[in-house]
């Protein structure tokens, strides 16, 4: 079964490759530059295309599978249109594919399944990642706004941290926004 | 009242307007529907979420919604078309240097004086073996039967003359500065775009090719809308009133900064309002020229899925190759447009509605007064740049005027 990754990240693109090949399939090629990409997934022939769902260049790769005479031609998503489950949870995941007509639904599936779970994955840690990247912003902001509410009001660090808790509560906000307010107006007036 | 969620997949383009207003403008609203609008880059990714029930409803190619049915390219999945989103609206753009050779320059011109001049060039690229390459947005688009329409109608053989390849629209001036295409024929405000930047010149638009052509049209699911003919009836309304507004030239600025803003097309609303106010700028520098058939969103029962435009689609594309004349699949191609839901859910609303449901099309040479069921309407001139005629009942005679 061979099979080819269109996707403009690279690193989901690598982490869909590492679980096909952790799953035993090997012949995997990955594509994330789409120029050339035409001539060279002709050359490759893959039995199963997976691309990302949003990929801007689909409507481009939809007519290579119409045109090409080098390849077989693949269509969308799945030979049996009756596993709408599957394909409704591939949608959910981002994820779309091209297979190639005649191949039975049985030998597509887990690729699918397993493109589904990563797509997942990858989204998961990307959402974990945005989560601890804006944790740790968040907390470099109070530690300055603390900083700068001890300085200028002379008080110590458990009373600025109680007046950013009180600001926040009193204006619905959440205490890292309070924070970060401070933190830029302080930067636009300096020393005011 | 309670709301019903619906969502409307688009791509970032002007004739996406109706869908737009009728949320911004709160028709949707008032007719009780939450209306959500989902954004793709690709025709691919908001036919996948139509077919798969992301989205109720697309605003999509009509000759996709065509073709999705007809299963070309994917297993074949109905849909019904029950309101037309806008006609024309297109435009042919070619490399600056491309353009000089075969137009004067910043203004309309005859489409057939420049397509034969185009056929001079055309025949001189290939025999260096260099033949031009034109983008089309999408192998089963207005936009490529229309440019097919026009070369073959100038002499041009599309297939073997020059190459057409596909180009989303966001990325067409980006083709042509790349020198990736000598031309392309996209929707706006993507030729603008081009003429902006100093990478193309407009040459032609798709109303002077064939006049109040079918464009972009609204596409659902067939189950989905029979499903709650209710909440399609009131959609098509929101629809219909939001065309009211779209063409009411006091609300011209307020719709291209609508439509600009970064959820809707992330553009710039100046070149917005040219295509909405029907002013082009054929090159960069040159002043806008009125043209006032650039586009349709309302007038003239623009909306109305006329079953004669499916018809002429299915014809393009068998000419095109991309399906076998048969009379089942010309059959099922008719029945993807729905005029009867048209007329049901605009009913109460006492507009004009045509009593026809197909017409010959190209066959209009001045305005016309039409029958309706209630109402009074005036069709406009639709006709071809090389004044040949499409008769719906006799798709075989019209193909052969095609066989060379």
């Amino acid at each position: 079964m061979r099979i080819a990754i269109v996707d403009e990240s690279a690193a989901r693109a690598a982490v869909i490759e590492e679980g096909l090949r952790d799953a035993g399939l090997n012949d995997v090629t990955t594509f994330v530059d789409r120029r050339g990409i035409a001539a060279r997934l002709e050359a490759l022939s893959p039995d199963v295309v997976l691309i990302n769902l949003a990929n801007p260049h689909r409507d481009e790769l939809e007519e290579l599978f119409a045109l090409s005479k080098a390849m077989a031609r693949p269509v969308a998503m799945f030979v049996d249109q009756s596993d709408v489950a599957g394909i409704e949870a591939a949608i959910d995941a981002g994820v779309s594919a091209y297979v190639v007509d005649g191949l039975k639904k049985e030998r597509i599936r887990p690729i699918l399944e397993l493109a589904i779970r990563r797509f997942r994955a990858y989204s998961r840690l990307r959402t974990e990642l945005d989560e601890a990247r804006s944790a740790l912003a968040e907390r470099k902001a109070i530690d300055e706004a603390k900083a700068l509410l001890m300085k200028k009001r002379g008080i110590d660090e458990p009373a600025a941290y109680a007046a950013l808790r009180k600001a926040a509560m009193d204006s619905g906000r959440r205490i890292g926004d309070v924070a970060d307010a401070i933190v830029t107006a302080n930067r636009l007036m300096g020393d005011l | 009242m309670t709301t019903t969620p619906f969502r409307i997949g688009f791509l970032p383009l002007v004739d996406a307007a109706l869908p737009i207003l009728a949320r911004e403008f709160g028709f949707a609203e008032a007719e009780g529907i939450a209306l959500e609008l989902v954004r793709d880059m690709s025709w691919a990714t908001v036919n996948d979420r139509l077919l798969y029930g992301h989205s109720d409803a697309a605003h999509l190619l009509a000759p996709l919604a065509i073709a999705t049915t007809l299963g070309l390219g994917r297993p074949a999945t109905p849909l019904s078309v029950p309101f037309v989103l806008g006609l024309n609206g297109n435009a042919i753009t070619l490399r600056p240097d491309l353009a000089a050779q075969v137009t004067a320059v910043g203004a309309p011109g005859d489409v057939a004086a420049i397509g034969a001049r185009l056929a001079i060039v055309a025949q001189a690229a290939r025999a260096r073996g260099t033949p031009l390459r034109f983008g089309v947005v999408h192998r089963y688009s207005s936009h490529n039967h229309m440019l097919r329409y026009w070369l073959i109608g100038c002499g041009i053989d599309p297939d073997r003359d020059v190459s057409i390849v596909t180009v989303a629209p966001p990325f067409a001036a980006d083709a042509l500065a790349a020198g990736e295409i000598d031309g392309i024929c996209v929707g706006e405000p993507w030729n603008s775009v081009a003429v902006d930047r100093g990478v193309g010149v407009i040459v032609a638009v798709t109303s002077q090719i064939w006049l109040r052509g079918v464009e972009k049209v609204l596409a659902m699911r067939t189950a989905r809308m029979e499903e709650d003919p209710d909440l399609t009836h009131r959609l098509l309304r929101a629809l219909y009133r939001a065309g009211v507004a779209f063409v009411d030239p006091a609300r011209r600025e307020e719709i291209a900064a609508i439509l600009a803003g970064p959820d809707y097309l992330d553009g710039s609303a100046t070149l917005i309002g040219h295509a909405i106010s029907d002013r082009i700028v054929f090159a960069q520098g040159a002043d806008p020229i009125d043209v006032p058939d650039f586009m349709f969103q309302h007038r003239e029962a623009a909306n109305f899925p006329w079953i004669s435009q499916a018809a002429w689609l299915y014809a393009q594309m068998c000419i095109a190759g991309h399906a076998a004349p048969n009379p089942a699949g010309y059959e099922a191609a008719q029945r993807v447009f729905r005029p009867d839901v048209y007329r049901a859910a605009l009913r109460p609303l006492g507009v004009p509605l045509p009593g026809a449901s197909s017409k010959l099309e190209g066959g209009i040479a001045g305005s016309l007064g039409v029958g309706t069921t209630q109402g009074r309407l005036i069709l406009g001139a639709d006709r071809f740049f090389d004044a040949r005629s499409f008769d719906p009942a006799d798709l075989t005679g019209y193909l052969g005027g095609f066989e060379a």
